[in-house]
């Protein structure tokens, strides 16, 4: 971008670079060494980076002794629910919106820029009352219906582009052969459409899995709360020997948006979807 | 956003099947109605009634007899001193958060952009904390500003400034500076991917003939790359700075808004309001000042940036 910078310039580009590196790697350093060390290396007085002595009872613990079980398969099956019913939903609005240009589509489509900036609190509240009113708060039905609502605008922004991708000669060929509306969906769009399914329903997924607020409102009853919120509760319990436990979950509830994001790198790092995944 | 402004041909996509039957119509919208529906009911609907609610004097238990109250919980807002001190708190917070993240996310892109070896490392690792629940995120800083076992206090042991050993997320003073380093933190690697991606987007040609003309780095930098990123900038800027005023679980997790209320961000405060004192009216008034407020200070950037950019 600037040339070739001098010697010193490019000494100076390695300490930040370096700086950068210790700033947004250190934390991460810490909450895996915090999940490999014993019950005592936690509480004494100065700890250590590298656990003397690594265990993984911490993350036999997080997952026997504690919530965290149940909470991390409550997540489970909410996110799974939330991704294939989001799928299902999508995948046919998304072929009408990249095939034929109507206002309500392009309406549909402006609603995903506007719903980025509203504060959930002024949804969460109404939201919380319809629920309550058709009987489904507290419970992971209505919750799911949630997520695949809050994942909707962006699966459809993402599955109308990639139906976009798919030739329309090969759906006219088709055509021309005498397949039916349906048979050429069949055949034709929904194969070639299976990795933009997959992103789609990955994408679902990890927004269903990552999320807080609405699991922490709608959610009274422990035995329902999922992984977040289960989390977020023992982080309030003060007490240094719980955070072996605290971390080994907090490294379990992140790997599958890790394996999403392996995933989507290349989407990702060309900034196509940067814009779109809100943190 | 950028997924919108690539998409251009959205408005061509009918092609020569314009004439299109009563039938055919028929058939895009039953294609469209199970998305249409629920975002209707679960999203556009719910949007009005929160707005709606903002003007009730609405409250857990005897929501059905909601009787509308015109600007009486505005005029309580004015006055309530914790209002005000959530919006001076939020304000701080998303502004602290937002330019911090910004000068770091530049300065790591430009980097990023560099032919600097580890760079595939280091791309990798900027992302990492983009993929972290924000739930996750805050555990994890909760474990370095733990006052006993945490990393930092050791850091500062370790380089014998034992006197710089704090609670960080406990003092009053330390709580709001730390809670925003967690908050740029997170909030980095995308703003990171976003502006990397605008670099890239910046014509070669362009930085070669300046240099040819003998323009320094930073002259280069200030009138090639920066106007021509000028776009990007304006819309990430924009989206982080209302992300982060709406933000809530990672400051809910790292510190629940104490300690008394240093960290109280205007969600927070909403939540409390609504989930902890059942005040649902007062709490969607609260939801209906920060549209109001975002959108104000929204118009007020973008008309500047535009100008500046012009």
């Amino acid at each position: 971008m600037f040339g070739k910078p001098s010697r010193t310039g490019r000494t100076l580009q390695y300490v930040a670079l370096t700086g950068y590196l210790i700033f947004l790697g250190f934390p991460l350093v810490w909450l895996v060494s915090t999940a490999f060390k014993p019950p005592r290396e936690l509480v004494q007085l100065h700890p250590t980076l590298i656990p003397t002595n690594p265990t993984v009872q911490n993350f036999v613990q997080a997952f026997t002794e504690q919530e965290l079980g149940r909470a991390a398969l409550n997540s489970l099956q909410v996110s799974l629910a939330s991704a294939a019913l989001t799928v299902l939903v999508a995948l046919p609005a998304s072929y009408a919106l990249a095939r034929f240009r109507t206002k309500l589509g392009t309406a549909a489509l402006g609603w995903v820029l506007l719903s980025q900036l509203f504060p959930f609190v002024l949804l969460i509240i109404p939201i919380f009352l319809i629920l309550r009113e058709v009987g489904l708060a507290n419970t992971h039905a209505g919750l799911v219906l949630i997520y695949v609502v809050w994942a909707l605008p962006f699966a459809l922004w993402m599955l109308q582009g990639f139906v976009r991708n798919i030739p329309r000669e090969l759906e006219e060929a088709a055509s021309v052969d005498g397949a039916s509306r349906l048979q050429i969906l069949r055949r034709v769009v929904f194969p070639l459409l299976a990795p933009g399914i997959v992103a789609t329903a990955l994408f679902s997924f990890i927004s269903a899995w990552n999320e807080f607020f609405f699991a922490l409102v709608l959610l009274k009853t422990p035995e329902l709360a999922t992984l977040p919120v289960t989390l977020a509760r023992f982080v309030g319990i003060e007490g240094t020997a719980r955070l072996g436990p605290l971390a080994a979950g907090s490294l379990l509830a992140t790997l599958p948006s890790l394996i999403f994001f392996a995933f989507m790198q290349r989407r990702l790092s060309s900034g196509s979807l940067a814009g779109a995944v809100k943190g | 956003m950028t997924t919108v402004a690539e998409r251009p041909d959205v408005a061509r996509a009918e092609g020569p099947r314009a004439a299109r039957s009563r039938s055919d119509r028929m058939g895009i919208y039953l294609l469209l109605l199970p998305s249409l529906l629920p975002i209707v009911v679960l999203s556009v609907f719910p949007l009005l009634r929160g707005i709606y609610l903002g003007f009730t004097d609405a409250r857990a238990g005897r929501h059905v007899e909601v009787s509308f109250t015109g600007l009486a919980n505005y005029r309580e807002l004015l006055g309530d001193e914790l209002f005000w001190n959530s919006f001076k708190i939020g304000l701080l917070w998303a502004v602290g958060v937002t330019v911090l993240q910004f000068v770091l996310a530049l300065g790591l892109a430009l980097l990023l952009n560099q032919q600097l070896r580890f760079r595939g490392a280091a791309r990798v690792l900027a992302v990492v904390p983009w993929a972290m629940p924000p739930v996750v995120v805050g555990i994890l800083w909760k474990l370095v500003y733990h006052p006993d076992a945490g990393l930092l206090n050791e850091l500062f042991h370790q380089v014998g400034a034992d006197g710089m050993r704090t609670n960080w997320l406990g003092d009053f003073s330390t709580a709001l500076p730390a809670v925003i380093i967690v908050g740029v933190w997170a909030g980095m690697p995308q703003t990171t991917v976003v502006l990397l991606a605008g670099l890239q987007g910046v014509p070669r040609e362009l930085h070669e003939a300046a240099a040819v003309d003998g323009a320094s780095t930073w002259h280069r930098f200030r009138n090639v790359t920066l106007p021509a990123l000028a776009p990007v900038i304006v819309a990430i800027t924009s989206l982080d700075f209302i992300w982060n005023f709406n933000s809530f679980g990672l400051v809910y997790v790292l510190t629940a808004g104490g300690p008394g209320g240093k960290t109280m961000l205007p969600m927070l405060f909403a939540y409390e309001e609504a989930f902890r004192y059942g005040n649902y009216g007062y709490a969607a008034a609260l939801g209906n000042v920060m549209v109001v407020i975002i959108v104000a200070l929204l118009a007020v950037y973008l008309r500047r940036r535009l100008r500046e950019a012009n």
